[in-house]
């Protein structure tokens, strides 16, 4: 046994006291945690669960919501419907620029109100100009719309077949489903914001503070990838109001929509209003040199 | 045993000191503090508290990192000198530049930490435990090799320190490959960080295959600023001999480094200005501003021309071997990359944002705070760890001769 | 619709057709088409409120109906021929005085008028370019007679306002649940307020 200097000694001393210290804190620090938040914060992937953890997580996040907002909030998981790709249609030639769909969305999907954040941006632009975005207006307020010398161009998640968006995310937190919606698994996602970047629409929005929905306001019928509540710090987006389209009605900003801009359907389904108007009317695709193939048609009706 | 002396001993090392060395640690104990008031601020009311937004997403925490992982990549500076070529000057002090790449390497982890809106789920990164979206995901790549680079790092400081701790001769065969291995992860670091960007396809000021050689470039030319004003420093506060000849040696490379940084940079201010498609609206924001928003175009220039001067400074010998002109210069090309890596490539790629939006986004007082902490956090780390390796590699500090 | 037997007296038919009159201009007002009122309301507003197809209230499908609708509006008012069966037809081309004087045609009026879409002997029923009568219910088809690609584009449900079920149960509406027939161009509306901007999120 080698000779220690006492300061050596006080130090080791010092050092195995230290060390204990930090591991108990941690240990109290999360035996401390409710069941919960503990349970919360190991949840898995949405898509590493099985059915009985995910039913139980569902459980917890209805039990959790219901009590924050008063009311009976049901929280569900439907998987994608067989032999359905959802695709969407935007009639430039009819969008007025009235924002109905902006504020129905928002309704719809819980969107946090304080601070402000909206899943749907529409764009204002001189009908010269065509689409072009440097000339582009989200703060248009005038006393009506549409102005004589401008066209309205919303612009939400475009479902790309081919988006960056789930490339890049570092930790899988967000993916495109089988019915073609790009979902985000809320309880997965780390904030990093990489996603936003590979964004080329500006469709992803963060949840830069706790978001807030007043329980009167709160829609309580929720899709765990769509419109329930999401946590602070997590990206958020359209999903299609996946939890209306997967139980087959048209998402909100369709039905609002006052002067029938908006069209939605499955792109299988030769029947479909969307295929319609891909066959029959001049369509475009935002960005279409980036190659995101999206799943949203902006189109002439008249 | 002998390993648990050396770690008590680098405790003793740390703890003692001068008056300066005290004051230096309590000056950066007390802005981490700063720091740390504004980590909590960020935390309970989250990233509200910085100025970015959905238009900004990204900007002085990232600018940060990015820059610090240039800094980090910097050590290959003197690696290549030292073990490719084995010159000696440099190849007694590549060890410090290896415990700045570790210093700047928790930086950028810190910068990340507070970037991030979930901190708290970071072991989804964790692969096996949580889920790493690899091949695709460029972001994750870079915690790997991040990550592999910290511990390659630490594991060739420590081996190195501790075998001369011990008085044994390090096994050459065994950590020089390791060191030359070192070079690829330095270059692989910030080809990485690099290809987080240029692979954007929606941010056309990013989308472009000059940024990966860019920030090479810009990292060698920059990072051992600070090595140079350190080892000066070193030279007058401690026994250790560093020759000149090493110290212009890096400053000679250092300005191979900035004039082929100019050039790239050239290049692309070229290509954005000539091509003139809607994507010079980035290059115009950050240069001329753009519709009355000129807030980032004084630092634009100031970073061009600060990097412009040191590059003259560098290349001519004379101002090169001038300890005064050399010190203006480090500073001068410091807080020219710095601008330019920071705040002029992450902003302007922004703004306008994909909708044409132009925010105009400074700073907020937390991210300033936080930025603080976490700068005096890693220079404090860089002090601890010198405070080891110095008087080790003067021989002072070893292991004590055994007794009866 | 409650058809009443008795043919009302001289007062009668006066108070009538106040009580008529006044509930078109209530109709009017309340229409789904940005119309009257200083807020004007938004066909989505109404249209949200009228009754899916098959939904309370008689429906008007008559024989031959592709398309399950809504009742029409003023179907209130209806049936005319509670007042026009005992009127005089009286087919210059004028502009209305007496009555439904706060109608103005703004739709091809340089070169039509009431009574090329009204029938004249009917007034229960509209009328084709044809001469065959078409009921309230259908007036699509009268409406696409000219807008033949509306038409088309409305029958594939791409023209209009979308409710309902994707898939499934389409819910269809009038041309003239969106659509005022007698000025049929949407006034503009007011928009929702702009949304906050990102330097005043807080």
């Amino acid at each position: 046994m080698k000779e220690m200097t006492p300061s050596a000694r006080r130090s080791i001393s010092r050092r195995g006291f230290l060390r204990t210290a930090a591991l108990a804190s941690g240990g109290l620090a999360l035996a401390s945690c409710d069941k919960n938040s503990r349970e919360a914060f190991l949840q898995r992937h949405f898509r590493d669960m099985t059915p009985e953890e995910l039913a139980g997580v569902l459980a917890r996040l209805e039990k959790e919501q219901s009590a924050r907002f008063g009311k009976a909030v049901h929280v569900t998981a439907e998987p994608p419907m067989e032999d359905v790709l959802f695709g969407y249609g935007l009639d430039l030639s009819r969008c007025i620029g009235c924002r109905r769909c902006v504020y129905a969305c928002v309704e719809e999907n819980n969107c946090s109100r304080d601070p402000q954040l909206q899943l749907i941006r529409v764009l204002e632009m001189p009908k010269e100009e065509g689409i072009n975005i440097q000339q582009a207006n989200a703060y248009y307020d005038p006393e009506e719309v549409p102005r004589e010398d401008s066209f309205y161009m919303p612009v939400a998640c475009q479902q790309c077949r081919n988006p960056q968006c789930t490339t890049v995310c570092p930790v899988g937190a967000t993916w495109h489903e089988k019915d073609g919606i790009v979902v985000v698994d809320y309880n997965w996602c780390i904030g990093c914001r990489c996603c936003m970047a590979a964004c080329p629409y500006g469709a992803r929005h963060f949840n830069w503070a706790e978001p807030t929905v007043s329980p009167t306001e709160y829609n309580p019928e929720t899709h765990f990838l769509g419109n329930r509540v999401r946590p602070v710090g997590v990206v958020e987006k359209c999903t299609f109001c996946v939890k209306r389209v997967r139980n087959g009605r048209y998402p909100a900003c369709v039905e609002i929509c006052p002067v029938g801009a908006r069209k939605f359907g499955n792109l299988l389904d030769p029947q479909s209003e969307i295929r319609y108007v891909l066959e029959n009317k001049r369509v475009l695709v935002f960005k279409e040199e980036l190659n995101t193939q999206p799943k949203f048609y902006y189109f002439y009706g008249t | 045993m002998n390993f648990l002396r050396f770690i008590a001993g680098s405790v003793q090392c740390v703890i003692r000191g001068g008056k300066a060395y005290y004051a230096w640690i309590g000056l950066l104990l007390a802005l981490i503090l700063v720091g740390a008031f504004g980590v909590v601020n960020q935390f309970s009311s989250g990233l509200i508290a910085t100025n970015m937004r959905d238009q900004v997403s990204w900007a002085f925490y990232i600018g940060n990192f990015t820059f610090l992982v240039g800094v980090a990549a910097a050590a290959v500076l003197l690696v290549i000198p030292a073990y490719v070529y084995n010159w000696k000057p440099i190849k007694e002090i590549t060890i410090f530049g290896e415990l700045l790449a570790i210093s700047a390497i928790v930086m950028c982890l810190g910068f990340v930490i507070c970037d991030i809106g979930r901190p708290d789920r970071f072991w989804h990164l964790v692969p096996l435990l949580g889920h790493l979206n690899l091949p695709g995901s460029l972001l994750g790549w870079d915690v790997v090799v991040l990550n592999f680079y910290l511990l390659l790092n630490l594991f060739i400081v420590t081996y190195l320190l501790y075998c001369a701790y011990t008085n044994r001769e390090h096994k050459g065969s065994f950590v020089n490959p390791l060191i030359i291995l070192s070079i690829p992860a330095a270059i692989g670091i910030h080809t990485v960080t690099a290809f987080v960007y240029n692979g954007l396809a929606a941010r056309p000021f990013w989308n472009s295959a000059i940024l990966a050689p860019k920030f090479i470039a810009s990292a060698l030319c920059s990072g051992p600023a600070i090595l140079l004003i350190l080892l000066q420093i070193l030279r007058r506060t401690t026994r250790l001999e560093i020759k000149d000849e090493a110290i212009w040696k890096i400053a000679e490379l250092m300005a191979y480094a900035m004039a082929f940084n100019l050039f790239l940079f050239g290049a692309e201010v070229f290509k954005e200005f000539y091509s003139d498609t809607h994507h010079l609206v980035h290059a115009r924001y950050m240069f001329f501003g753009l519709e009355g928003h000129r807030a980032i175009v004084p630092f634009t220039w100031i970073s061009v021309i600060f990097s412009l001067t040191a590059l003259v400074i560098f290349l001519v010998p004379a101002t090169r071997k001038n300890w005064v002109t050399l010190n203006i210069g480090c500073v001068l090309i410091y807080i020219g990359v710095y601008i330019e890596k920071g705040l002029a490539l992450v902003i302007p790629g922004m703004t306008p944002d994909t909708l044409g939006e132009i925010y105009e986004y400074f700073p907020s007082t937390t991210e300033l705070q936080v930025a603080v902490g976490i700068f005096s956090l890693g220079f404090l780390v860089f002090t601890l760890m010198l405070k080891v390796a110095v008087p080790i590699t003067l021989g002072e500090f070893r292991l004590p001769p055994k007794t009866g | 619709m409650l058809k009443t037997d008795a043919s009302p007296g001289k007062g009668g038919r006066f108070i009538l057709a106040a009580v008529c009159l006044a509930g078109l201009a209530a109709i009017l007002i309340t229409f789904p088409g940005p119309l009257g009122a200083s807020e004007p309301t938004t066909p989505a507003e109404t249209a949200g409120e009228v009754p899916a197809a098959g939904a309370a209230g008689p429906t008007h499908s008559g024989p031959g109906t592709l398309y399950q609708v809504p009742p029409p509006p003023l179907s209130d008012y209806f049936p005319c021929s509670q007042c026009h069966a005992d009127m005089e037809v009286n087919r210059t081309r004028r502009v209305l005085t007496e009555e439904h004087e706060d109608i103005v045609l703004h739709h091809d009026e340089e070169n039509r008028w009431c009574l090329d879409c009204h029938d004249a002997g009917n007034r229960d029923m509209l009328r084709m370019a044809s001469g065959a009568l078409v009921d309230f219910t259908e007036s699509y088809r009268l409406c696409g007679q000219c807008h033949g690609p509306k038409y088309r584009d409305w029958k594939a449900g791409v023209h209009g306002k979308r409710t309902g079920h994707w898939r499934g149960d389409k819910q269809y509406l009038l041309c003239v649940h969106c659509h005022d027939p007698h000025a049929p161009r949407f006034k503009p509306l007011k928009p929702l307020p702009p949304p906050v901007r990102p330097e005043n999120l807080r």
